[in-house]
């Protein structure tokens, strides 16, 4: 709780405590929790004078703001045009049943958040699939299982 | 990064710029050109990269061969593809691998690779330089074509191809109201999308009064299937800055901002160090070059809202609030960025911006057709052969575009449509191929120009579930202000679902016409007021399939789900058990070398099976 106290702050201090930087002020406290939790968003509220609910406003108003923790691995299924006439929703479908969670969702255990995109610019390697950053080109019905294999290997390793 | 030292004077940059030409000039060592935007590193370019730095190192070859990372060269479906100068020799689909054999046989011996050279799908003929490929042969790539000469993050480079001296030729001898008319001579119109004409813009703007005026550089690329800004962001941001800087002088502007899609970091990375890099040698800040003139540049990020391209929600979020659009007039122009005068243009346009100042506004209006001047990037995508950013005048045929550059239909497959100008546009059929492509003759055809997005069609794709996708995401990207839009692709997309889910009514159609109409007369921005076209196009031209949906109860295309089985062809099944061991359901039985059957109660139509056949004994009806 009082890491999120500091981090916040020191991100309100950056922004020289500026009302209209409120989105860029969102995007990092995001980008440090993950999220962005309650108690952040009151402090800002707080610090700025915006009224919470404004800034509620703004936060479920951007797809990219997430009031919930997200998982420790995002899968993002790319639904532009390219990749949807290219199959892109059955790729969902797979992710979907294999994850057991629907799009915006997270496992229970914390591990995955799937997510969807408009689109992601690589039309030409489509249909596409990113996890954590890296990108996964030309996604089939049976690679999804070995994309996903990779990261739930990771997790294992860590535990050991 | 070294550091570069402020430039103070216009002489001093041109002395910068032509230092940085010779010294180009002067390189004789090969060059290995590898192209490094997003879509290159996701298909493995940068280690492609790591293997000829190593190859290279290995044959003490470090100061003879120099290894140059460029954005995106426009040819997606080639990447990772390397360009060796000064032979223009074209390597395609390069592996790691092939690092040792590129620098040992190709630089050494100047030997040709034969297996890494592109091949003609078309014709079977194999190419060896970017100019033999047909990909390129119709282009005319004046915007995107210096992508391949540079290393997006050095600034040096940028000068030594010319760059910033437009800027020169501006502060030293054009006056503000000269540039403008430059401008409007030319006859560009804005890439974004509506195709205003660029000139008449600045000068409503610079006709405005107030003392602080803005200029907005619109890189929040919301249409799905176009990726034109972002590669240009990636692969030449100074020139997008250099376009900037000459608007602000032309307009009056000291303050900018480059609202750039969040989802897209290298872009994001490579305008950040642009503008810092900009700023080290005194192209950016307070009296620049010493002639009085003020510009400072911001980032803003988009945080993942489509209507955020709209100027008025634009504006909206660079002010920290909900990107919702307002009521025009007044115009940006007039009151924009926190009530302020405000020029807003889309990322091609200022790159298209510096190319007018150099070269002059009669030759840029040669260009084109009558209406639509200069070349437009399209993003040619979807199921075409060669996938790819292709630049070329206005004008071509989308048979040109689709046939001779792009290659045509993978697989052997028909055309069906093309889809044109994102999710405000419409899909364009075979029957109008021949149709040349300025913005009047798309919106004639109920589509639009929009930012160039080009989504190709086979006869696989159906039509009323590519209604149902833009819908979907409409109805979600909608902002919710004006009812027609926010309840009108709601209620759209909800008669286009339950059609392709095989509960589709007589009378429906003419329903969702009425609704079309609807949110199209009735709402505030181009959003609502385009959010009719893909279903209103795909009834003008494809109206049949509709019907077989709502009558048959059947897809056509055989796409959508609800009304498609799965069954295995006795005829062509080799009983190889691919399809058996791919089923999540266990839906298939068989035995080794006897034919598979499906059972359709345990089948959820997945698709894996036929993905998985090699002898497309899948069938699907």
């Amino acid at each position: 709780m009082e890491a999120v106290n500091t981090k916040v702050k020191s991100i309100l201090t950056k922004h020289n405590m500026e009302k209209k930087d409120l989105i860029p002020i969102l995007q990092d406290i995001q980008a440090e929790c993950n999220y962005l939790p309650r108690q952040a968003l009151q402090i800002v509220s707080k610090s700025l004078e915006i009224p919470l609910i404004d800034i509620v406003g703004v936060a479920t108003f951007y797809r990219a703001f997430s009031l919930k923790p997200r998982g420790k691995h995002v899968v993002t299924v790319c639904l532009g045009t390219a990749c949807h006439v290219r199959g892109g929703p059955k790729i969902l479908d797979e992710f979907q049943r294999k994850l057991d969670l629907k799009p915006g969702e997270t496992s229970p255990d914390g591990q995955f958040t799937l997510e969807t995109v408009a689109c992601l610019g690589c039309c030409a390697i489509g249909p596409v699939v990113v996890v954590d950053g890296d990108y996964h080109a030309q996604t089939t019905i049976r690679k999804a299982g070995a994309i996903l294999k990779k990261y739930k290997k990771e997790k294992k390793n860590e535990k050991v | 990064m070294r550091k570069s030292k402020k430039i103070d004077s216009i002489p001093g940059l041109e002395k910068a710029i032509q230092s940085k030409i010779s010294r180009r000039k002067a390189e004789k060592i090969p060059v290995l050109t590898v192209s490094a935007g997003t879509c290159g590193q996701a298909r493995g370019s940068l280690k492609v990269i790591d293997s000829l730095k190593a190859a290279i190192k290995k044959e003490n070859l470090t100061d003879k061969v120099k290894v140059r990372i460029t954005g995106c060269h426009g040819f997606c479906e080639a990447e990772p593809n390397i360009i060796i100068y000064p032979h223009d020799i074209f390597y395609q689909k390069v592996d790691p691998k092939n690092g040792k054999d590129i620098v040992t046989q190709t630089v050494l011996g100047n030997k040709i690779i034969d297996s890494l050279l592109y091949v003609d799908p078309v014709s079977g003929e194999k190419a060896v330089q970017e100019s033999d490929i047909s990909f390129y042969k119709k282009q005319k790539r004046i915007v995107l074509g210096d992508n391949a000469l540079i290393d997006p993050t050095e600034i040096n480079d940028y000068l030594s191809i010319g760059g910033y001296s437009s800027l020169v030729k501006v502060l030293s001898n054009l006056s503000p109201e000269e540039v403008i008319a430059e401008v409007k001579q030319s006859g560009l119109r804005g890439r974004g999308g509506a195709g205003f004409p660029t000139g008449s813009k600045w000068e409503l703007a610079r006709k405005s009064k107030g003392d602080l005026k803005y200029i907005i550089c619109n890189a929040d690329e919301g249409d799905p299937g176009a990726y034109m800004d972002r590669s240009l962001l990636e692969g030449n941001p100074h020139r997008v800055l250099e376009g900037m800087l000459i608007g602000a002088y032309a307009i009056g502007a000291r303050e900018g901002y480059v609202y750039v899609r969040d989802e897209y970091p290298l872009a994001v990375k490579h305008i950040t160090l642009a503008i810092a890099q900009a700023k080290e040698l005194g192209l950016l800040g307070e009296n620049i070059l010493g002639t009085g003139f003020d510009f400072k540049l911001h980032i803003a990020k988009g945080a993942g809202a489509f209507v955020c391209g709209e100027e008025t929600a634009m504006i909206a979020s660079i002010e920290g609030r909900v990107g919702e659009p307002r009521q025009r007039p007044p115009f940006p122009a007039v009151r924009g960025l926190w009530g302020k005068p405000t020029t807003i243009n889309n990322v091609e346009t200022w790159g298209t911006v510096p190319l007018i100042i150099d070269r002059g506004a009669e030759w840029y209006s040669q260009i084109g057709t009558d209406g639509s001047k200069g070349t437009k990037i399209f993003s040619l995508v979807g199921k075409i052969n060669n996938t790819g950013l292709v630049e070329v005048p206005m004008g071509l045929t989308l048979r040109e575009i689709i046939f001779d550059i792009g290659g045509g239909i993978p697989g052997g497959r028909e055309f069906k449509a093309v889809q044109t100008g994102g999710p405000s546009g419409g899909c364009i059929p075979k029957e109008l191929l021949d149709l040349p492509i300025d913005y009047e003759s798309l919106t004639k055809a109920g589509s639009i120009m929009g930012s160039g997005g080009m989504i190709v069609m086979d006869e696989k794709t159906c039509m009323v579930d590519v209604a149902k996708y833009f819908l979907n995401f409409l109805r979600d990207e909608s902002c919710g202000k004006c009812v027609s839009c926010r309840e009108g692709t709601q209620r759209m997309w909800e008669i286009v679902k339950d059609i392709t889910e095989g509960k589709g009514k007589p009378g429906d159609i003419q329903v969702l016409e009425e609704v079309a109409w609807a949110c199209k007369d009735a709402s505030l921005c181009g959003l609502g007021q385009t959010a009719a076209n893909p279903v209103l196009s795909t009834l003008r031209y494809f109206r049949e399939e509709y019907e077989a949906h709502i009558k048959e109860k059947r897809c056509p295309a055989g796409v959508c789900t609800e009304l498609i089985r799965y069954s295995i062809s006795p005829e062509k099944c080799t009983g190889c058990l691919a399809c058996l061991k791919v089923c999540p359901q266990e839906a298939i039985s068989g035995e080794l070398k006897k034919v598979h059957v499906i059972d359709p109660e345990k089948c959820i139509k997945c698709g894996a099976c036929f993905e998985a056949c090699k002898f497309d004994a899948i069938i699907i009806e």
